[in-house]
C-alpha cells in the first residue's frame, strides 16, 4: 500500500500548479452551480494577490447576490447599501488615499437604484475601480427584469419579455460612462472560455494598476450569467450568452485615458478586443 | 479663558467641530443650514480635510459611512427634507455600529414644506431615523453656545457607543447670531478605531462594515448586543436643564429654541406669582425621563411647549403616565411662539382652563 502511493505521488516532485489565492477565504460560496460570479471573485483575488495589496485593499460590497462577498474576500469589507457603493467608497478612498478601494455591483445595483452614486463618482474621477457584474437580471430577488435585461427578454416582471415601449432600453454602462471625463478607464469583458477569461483578468488587473497610478475612475463590466433565473443550464447559459448578450453588450475597451480615444473606439469597433491587447503581464 | 466672538449658529457648529478633530464633511445643500456646509467649505481645504459637496443626500450619508468605516470623525448636516434622505443611510451606521454626526438644522414640513423653524422632525429624529429596531442620540441645543458646545461631545459618544449621533436644531438657532466661547484649539485626542477598515496590512484579522446578518438568531443577538448599550446610554448619558422647578405647579418641557420663548414666559407668570418652571431636555434620545419622573410629585400639571403639532408631548405623557395633567401648545409651520402667547397658556391652566384652540391641546 505504502509503496503504491510513493510511486504515484512523490513527494519531491509535487509542484503547486494551482491553489486558491491569498485574497479568498477558505469558505464555501453560496452561487449557483454555473454562475460566473465567483468566476469573477476568484480574477479579483488573484489580481491583489500579485499586486500584493491585500494589506491595503477595501472592497465594498453591494447588495445583489455578491451580498456576502465580505466573507468570501480575505482583505477589509464594506458592505454597501443597494446602489450605495460607489459613495461608500468615495468616502473610504478619501479617507485613506493610499489605500486600494473597489465596489464589486450587479447591474440592478450599479445601474438602476446607485445610477446617480455611479455616474457622480466616475465624474468626479474617484481614484475607484469597479467591477461590474452584468447578469442582466436581478438575481438575488429571484429574476426581476433589470435595467440591462435585453429587449423582449423575460423575466418575472416582464412575463411577455421586456417592451421597450413600456420599459424603455436596457442600458450599456460602458459606452454611458466612456463619455465622462473622470473616467479612466471603461472596458468590457466576458468569462465563457479560458481566453476569454485570461481577458478579463488583464483587463481587471489594469483597473486596479490605473487607481494606483491615481489616474481616476476605472470600471470593468463583466457579461456574466445566472443560470438560476434564465432558468438554463450552466452550458446553455454560456451560450445565450453568446448569442443574445455579446451582441448587444460588445466587448472592448470603451474609454483607456492611455490609449485616447480615437484608439479605443477602434478597438470596441474591431469587436471582441476582450482576446486582443493587453498580454504580457501574466 | 478664550474670548467671546459673535457667531452665527450654524457657523459656531462647523467650526467647534473642526476644533473636535472633525476633519471630514459630506453635504448637500439645503436652507437653512447652509452656512454650516460653506464654513467647512471654506475651512477644511487650507487644513487638508475633506469637503465634498455630494450628488445628494443619499450619497453623502454613504460617504459619511464609508469614511466612518475607514475610522475618521466625519459629519454631515441638513435640513428636514434632506434628513429623511440620510435615513437609509442612518439606518445602515446603526446597523454597522458605524459612529457620524448628522446635524439637522429642522424647517417645517412635511413635504418641501418652508424654510422657517420648526421642529416638527422630532418624531423621525428620536423613533424613526431609519428602518429597523435601532436609536441614534439626540442633542438638542438652545444657544449658539451650545450648538458649540455639544459638538465634542457628540462626537465622543458616538465614538464611545458606536453609534450615529444627532444634534438637532432648527432655523432660528442656525441663523441667529450671539456671542460664544469657542473650544480650545489644540489637544483633541482621538480615540484608537481598532475595528476600522484600514487594510489589514496582513497583520490582524480582516475587518468588516457590515449590517447584514441573514440568520435570525445571528441578528437578534446582534440587536441584543447593541441594546444593551442603549440602555447604559438610557442610563449615564441623560442631559437636562432644569430652572424654577422645585416649587413649580406647572412645568413647562420645552426643549431647543422653543425653551428660550418657554423660559420667557416662565418668568413673565412667576412676576404674577403663579410657580411655573422649566425642564429643558438636552438629549431627546436619551430622553430625560428620570428628571421629569422627579418633578412628578411637585407639579400638578406638565406643559409640553413646541414649535409642532405635538411630538415630544408623547414621551413625555409616557413618563407622567396619567399621574399628572399633560398640556401641549405648539405653532407649526415656520411660526414661532411668543412668550405672552405661551404665558397666557400657562394662566390658563392655573386657572383649571380647558381651552380648545386649533394650536392648542389639552389631555
Ligand atoms: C433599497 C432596496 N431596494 C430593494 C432591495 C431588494 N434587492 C435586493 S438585491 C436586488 C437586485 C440585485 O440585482 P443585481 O444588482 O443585478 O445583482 P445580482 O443579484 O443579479 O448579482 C434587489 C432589488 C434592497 N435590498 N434594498
Ligand atoms: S441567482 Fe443567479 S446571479 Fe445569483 S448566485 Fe445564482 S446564478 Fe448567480
Ligand atoms: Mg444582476
Amino acid at each position: 500500500m505504502s509503496t503504491t502511493t510513493e510511486s504515484v505521488v512523490s513527494t519531491e516532485k509535487r509542484r503547486v500548479l494551482f491553489s486558491r489565492p491569498k485574497s479568498l477565504s477558505d469558505v464555501v460560496t453560496h452561487y449557483c452551480p454555473g454562475c460566473t460570479h465567483g468566476i469573477v471573485h476568484r480574477l479579483v483575488a488573484e489580481v491583489i494577490d500579485q499586486l500584493d495589496i491585500e494589506g491595503k485593499t477595501i472592497g465594498v460590497c453591494p447588495v445583489g447576490c455578491s451580498v456576502l462577498a465580505h466573507n468570501y474576500f480575505n482583505f477589509d469589507m464594506a458592505q454597501a447599501a443597494h446602489g450605495r457603493a460607489p459613495a461608500v467608497a468615495t468616502g473610504l478612498k478619501r479617507s485613506l488615499p493610499d489605500s486600494v478601494v473597489f465596489t464589486y455591483q450587479g447591474d440592478g445595483d450599479l445601474a438602476s437604484i446607485g445610477m446617480a452614486e455611479t455616474v457622480h463618482a466616475a465624474l468626479r474621477g474617484e481614484k475607484i475601480t469597479v467591477i461590474f457584474i452584468n447578469n442582466a437580471i436581478y438575481g438575488m430577488t429571484g429574476g426581476q427584469m433589470a435595467p440591462t435585461s435585453l429587449p423582449g427578454q423575460v423575466t418575472q416582471t416582464s412575463p411577455y419579455g421586456r417592451d421597450i415601449e413600456a420599459a424603455g432600453y436596457p442600458v450599456k454602462v460602458c459606452e454611458l460612462l466612456s463619455g465622462l471625463e473622470g473616467v479612466a478607464l471603461a472596458q468590457r469583458v466576458t468569462v465563457d472560455t479560458p481566453n476569454h477569461v485570461r481577458a478579463a483578468r488583464r483587463a481587471i488587473k489594469k483597473a486596479f494598476d490605473y487607481q494606483i497610478e491615481g489616474l481616476g475612475y476605472s470600471i470593468i463590466e463583466v457579461i456574466s450569467t445566472c443560470p438560476t433565473n434564465w432558468g438554463l443550464s450552466a452550458d446553455a447559459s454560456m451560450k445565450w450568452l453568446r448569442e443574445n448578450m455579446l451582441p448587444y453588450y460588445p466587448l472592448g475597451v470603451f474609454k483607456d485615458i492611455k490609449a485616447g480615444a480615437a484608439a479605443a473606439g477602434a478597438a470596441a469597433a474591431a469587436g471582441d478586443a476582450n482576446t486582443a491587447g493587453d498580454a504580457g503581464d501574466e | 479663558m478664550a474670548e467671546k466672538v459673535l457667531m452665527k449658529g450654524n457657523e459656531a457648529l462647523a467650526e467647534a467641530a473642526i476644533r473636535a478633530g472633525c476633519k471630514t464633511f459630506f453635504g448637500y445643500p439645503i436652507t437653512p443650514q447652509t452656512e454650516l456646509a460653506a464654513y467647512m467649505a471654506k475651512a477644511l481645504p487650507p487644513i487638508g480635510g475633506t469637503y465634498l459637496q455630494a450628488e445628494s443626500e443619499v450619497a453623502a450619508i454613504n460617504m459619511v459611512y464609508g469614511a466612518s468605516a475607514a475610522g475618521v470623525r466625519v459629519m454631515t448636516s441638513s435640513s428636514s427634507p434632506g434628513v429623511s434622505l440620510k435615513q437609509e443611510g442612518i439606518s445602515y451606521l446603526i446597523g454597522a455600529d458605524l459612529p457620524a454626526l448628522i446635524i439637522n438644522i429642522q424647517r417645517g414640513g412635511p413635504g418641501l414644506g418652508g424654510i422657517q423653524p420648526s421642529q416638527a422632525d422630532y418624531w423621525q429624529a428620536t423613533k424613526a431615523t431609519g428602518h429597523g429596531d435601532g436609536q441614534i442620540i439626540v442633542l438638542a441645543p438652545s444657544t449658539v453656545q451650545e450648538m458649540t458646545d455639544l459638538v465634542a461631545l457628540a462626537f465622543d459618544l458616538g465614538d464611545k457607543y458606536r453609534t450615529p449621533v444627532m444634534i438637532l436644531a432648527d432655523g432660528l438657532l442656525g441663523q441667529m447670531m450671539e456671542p460664544v466661547e469657542l473650544p480650545e484649539t489644540d489637544g483633541v485626542e482621538l480615540p484608537e478605531k481598532p475595528w476600522a477598515l484600514t487594510g489589514h496590512g496582513n497583520s490582524r484579522e480582516k475587518n468588516m462594515a457590515n449590517s447584514m446578518h441573514l440568520d435570525p438568531q445571528e441578528l437578534e443577538d446582534s440587536i441584543l448586543e447593541r441594546y444593551e448599550r442603549y440602555l447604559v446610554i438610557k442610563q449615564d448619558e441623560q442631559l437636562a436643564e432644569s430652572y424654577l422647578t422645585e416649587d413649580a405647579d406647572i412645568t413647562l418641557v420645552a426643549y431647543g429654541a422653543a425653551a428660550r420663548v418657554a423660559r420667557s414666559a416662565v418668568n413673565k407668570v412667576r412676576a404674577e406669582g403663579i410657580s411655573a418652571g422649566l425642564i429643558r431636555p438636552i438629549s431627546l434620545w436619551p430622553f430625560s425621563v428620570d428628571v421629569i419622573e422627579q418633578q412628578v410629585p411637585i407639579s400638578s400639571d406638565f406643559l409640553s411647549v413646541e414649535f409642532s403639532m405635538g411630538q415630544m408631548v408623547d414621551d413625555l405623557r409616557l413618563v407622567v403616565d396619567g399621574r399628572k395633567r399633560v398640556h401641549f401648545y405648539g405653532h407649526t409651520g415656520g411660526i414661532v411662539p411668543t412668550p405672552d402667547e405661551i404665558a397666557d397658556v400657562i394662566r390658563r391652566i392655573a386657572a383649571g382652563e380647558k381651552v380648545n384652540q386649533v394650536a392648542f391641546r389639552s389631555y
